[in-house]
């Protein structure tokens, strides 16, 4: 094991999956001369060259098709968003092509693409820069949505989502960046659709996602200051969604909170509850629960944006109501 | 432009200097601008704000000549990079920074920060952070004008970045084919974050874009106020009183980062410095010595916009928080 922030963890899938296939490449803005807005792709231009680590100009809808038409024939895209933010620039190639190609074209063409960028709300940055956009890709037949929490799992599943051969949402909470974890020194991947304990528990299940996991860990530690023994759940890919995983913690605990940074209306945790709620209805002792966003658009204020997002002592609070504590 | 052309334009330009009260107006425009904007970024580093912050130093006469071309009921709409404009289409110091200061006071309530500065008394519609989104929103406003016959024109700002985006080019082509009175200003600082236009651009000339689509065009450095302010109101002119669109390039240039955060590696500190050499506000305070302006008179313009970004900073201090119970009714219109 070595330790490593969650932008190197990304790096590393990027430079190794490069390294072994010419059809890989990384395209986006500032990916290369500025070795990323993020520095994900530190370093990459000058160990691949111009020819696989390409600069784009402002352009999402431009360069995203670009590497949907290059996967169609047979090239291995890494796309990089700015920001999922500007994804919807792009919007018209991610759903009416991306998603749909293969399915349109009776199987001829497969896609081996990933989109991948910071999704999230950081830190007073306004209703257009602070979104969470997971619950619309996942709307979508056609791709697959991938949202890892920590280093470990984002090198591990950028590897399976790079080698996958479907269009990949892959969103990489912002402020996850500087994140240190600890992951695996030799070849390692994770499976896409494969959720994970993050905390073993048996009074309640928090399922959460992304940096969403923190604040669902930061819970149960709260939680068991009291004597509560929450299990924190990751599924780690919305779409396909490990419900089996879910399904056996809910089972075990009979009450589940699921905690979500995006808005409540049709979000993911929306369909989740609606899962737990059928396949679980008769060992649930509370309705299932959810701990949202708020349903509107971000506040820049620092304080305003703060209530709107899902923070400790309001999951705690939801949670000691679901064991009738509170 | 062909070069007679642009000698024609240039020597027209020459022969409407304009006078004292006018030169010492825009004066003070800038270095407002400019001071505003230093104080916004000592309090950022003082913490007092966080998000982005993208300052305009350096392109100050762009946003204070073009928009003197304006009447106060005229449009303009701009990128996130909106400080000048909204202060030259009228918006007080004090509104600006307490909106950047995230105070209920603020031209936007604390709800859009930096790069969402509205004001719909001074017809400002607003600051945009999605690259070439807000382009098509300036062709929309110039429409509402011909339908209503109203006589407004719109002014749109956006920078080089956003001229390979397709927002740009269908707000262009709407505009052209409808013959629409809006112009299009597109501030070339030569850098889209990192990216140095020949990076972003097949043809650096950002103003041949206008050809295709049949529409005037223009193209000139901007540290000159009076330059701006003399070639961008044939624009408006032409907007105005034969409802017709143009395309506009000014050169001009960032002396700061794009950003904050931006540790500016992509360009050396020679030719950052060089740049300071054709400063905007140094031209402008020069403009006004050679009016024979004294220079007691300038100095208290300069004291005047110091006392009122002090007392701009102090009113955004003192001003309170917008409620979250109050956030719900800013989503939907009741
Ligand atoms: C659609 C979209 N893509 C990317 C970004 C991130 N971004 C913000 S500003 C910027 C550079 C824009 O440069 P330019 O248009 O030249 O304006 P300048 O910053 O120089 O004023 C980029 C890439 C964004 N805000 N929107
Ligand atoms: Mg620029």
């Amino acid at each position: 094991m070595r330790t490593v922030a969650f932008r190197e963890a990304l790096n590393e899938a990027i430079a190794e999956e490069m390294e072994k296939d010419d059809r890989i490449f990384l395209m986006g803005e500032e990916v290369g001369h500025y070795d990323g807005a993020y520095k994900v792709s530190k370093g990459l231009l000058k160990r691949f060259g111009e020819r696989r680590v390409i600069d784009t100009p402002i352009a999402e809808g431009g360069f995203v098709g670009v590497g949907i038409g290059a996967a169609m024939v047979g090239l291995r895209p890494i796309i990089e968003l700015m920001t999922w933010n500007f994804s919807f620039v792009a919007a018209d190639q991610l759903i009416n092509n991306a998603a749909k190609i293969r399915q349109m074209s009776g199987g001829q063409f497969t896609l081996p693409i990933v989109f991948r960028g910071p999704g999230g709300s950081a830190h007073m940055l306004a209703a257009q820069h602070s979104q969470s956009t997971e619950a619309l890709w996942a709307h979508i037949p056609g791709l697959k949505v991938v949202m890892p929490a920590n280093p470990k799992d984002a090198k591990g599943l950028l590897k399976s989502a790079i080698r996958d051969n479907n269009p990949i949402i892959f969103i990489e909470g912002e402020v996850l960046y500087a994140d240190q974890g600890e992951i695996p020194d030799g070849e390692y991947s994770i499976p896409l659709g494969v959720a994970e304990v993050k905390r073993p528990g048996t009074d309640i299940t928090l399922i959460a996602w992304s940096k969403m996991v923190k604040i669902a860990l930061a819970t149960a530690d709260a939680l068991a200051a009291e004597g509560i023994e929450a299990e924190v759940v990751d599924p780690r890919t919305i779409r396909p969604l490990d419900e089996e995983l879910l399904v056996e913690s809910v089972k075990k605990t009979k009450r589940c909170l699921i905690i979500e940074e995006g808005w409540p209306f049709n979000g993911v945790g929306a369909e989740i509850a609606y899962r737990m709620g059928r396949r679980c209805f008769d060992d649930l002792d509370a309705p299932v629960e959810r701990l949202t966003g708020a349903d509107m658009p971000m506040p820049y204020n620092h304080h305003l944006e703060q209530q709107c997002i899902p923070d400790v002592p309001r999951a705690v609070t939801a949670a000691k109501k679901l064991l009738y504590l509170e | 432009m062909s070069a007679t052309e642009r000698e024609a334009a240039e020597l027209r330009e020459k022969s409407r200097m304009p006078d004292k009260a006018q030169l010492a107006h825009y004066y003070h425009q800038m270095l407002a601008i400019r001071r505003m904007e230093e104080a916004l970024a000592k309090a950022y580093a003082l913490r007092k704000f966080g998000g982005f912050l993208h300052l305009y130093i350096g392109q100050e006469a762009v946003a204070v000549g073009a928009l003197a071309t304006l009447k106060p009921e005229d449009y303009v709409i701009a990128t996130y990079r909106e400080h000048a404009h909204a202060y030259a289409k009228g918006m007080t110091a004090k509104s600006i920074i307490a909106e950047l200061f995230g105070k209920a006071t603020g031209c936007s309530q604390g709800l859009g920060g930096s790069m969402h500065l509205f004001d719909a008394s001074k017809n400002f519609l607003g600051g945009y952070g999605i690259v070439g989104g807000h382009i098509p929103l300036a062709a929309g406003t110039a429409f509402a004008s011909k339908y209503r016959g109203d006589g407004r024109v719109t002014l749109c700002f956006f920078g080089d970045g956003s001229v390979p985006q397709g927002a740009f080019h269908e707000g262009v082509a709407l505009a052209a084919l409808w013959r629409l009175p809006v112009v299009f200003i597109c501030e070339n600082n030569l850098y889209s974050m990192g990216t140095p236009l020949y990076r972003s651009l097949s043809v650096s000339d950002v103003s041949q874009k206008a050809l295709a689509y049949g529409m005037a065009r223009d193209r000139f450095d901007g540290e000159d106020v009076v330059r701006v302010h003399d070639r961008v109101a044939e624009a408006v002119r032409r907007a105005r009183n034969e409802s017709l669109p143009t395309l506009i390039e000014i050169r001009t240039y960032r002396f700061r980062g794009h950003s904050m955060s931006d540790a500016g590696l992509y360009r050396t500190k020679e030719e950052v410095e060089e740049s300071k050499k054709r400063d905007p506000i140094t031209f402008g305070r020069e403009l006004l010595v050679r009016a024979k302006m004294d220079e007691k008179d300038i100095v208290a313009i300069e004291d005047k916009v110091t006392a009122e970004i002090e007392e701009a900073v102090k009113f955004a201090d003192e001003s309170p928080e917008l409620a979250y119970e109050r956030l719900a009714e800013f989503t939907y219109k009741e």
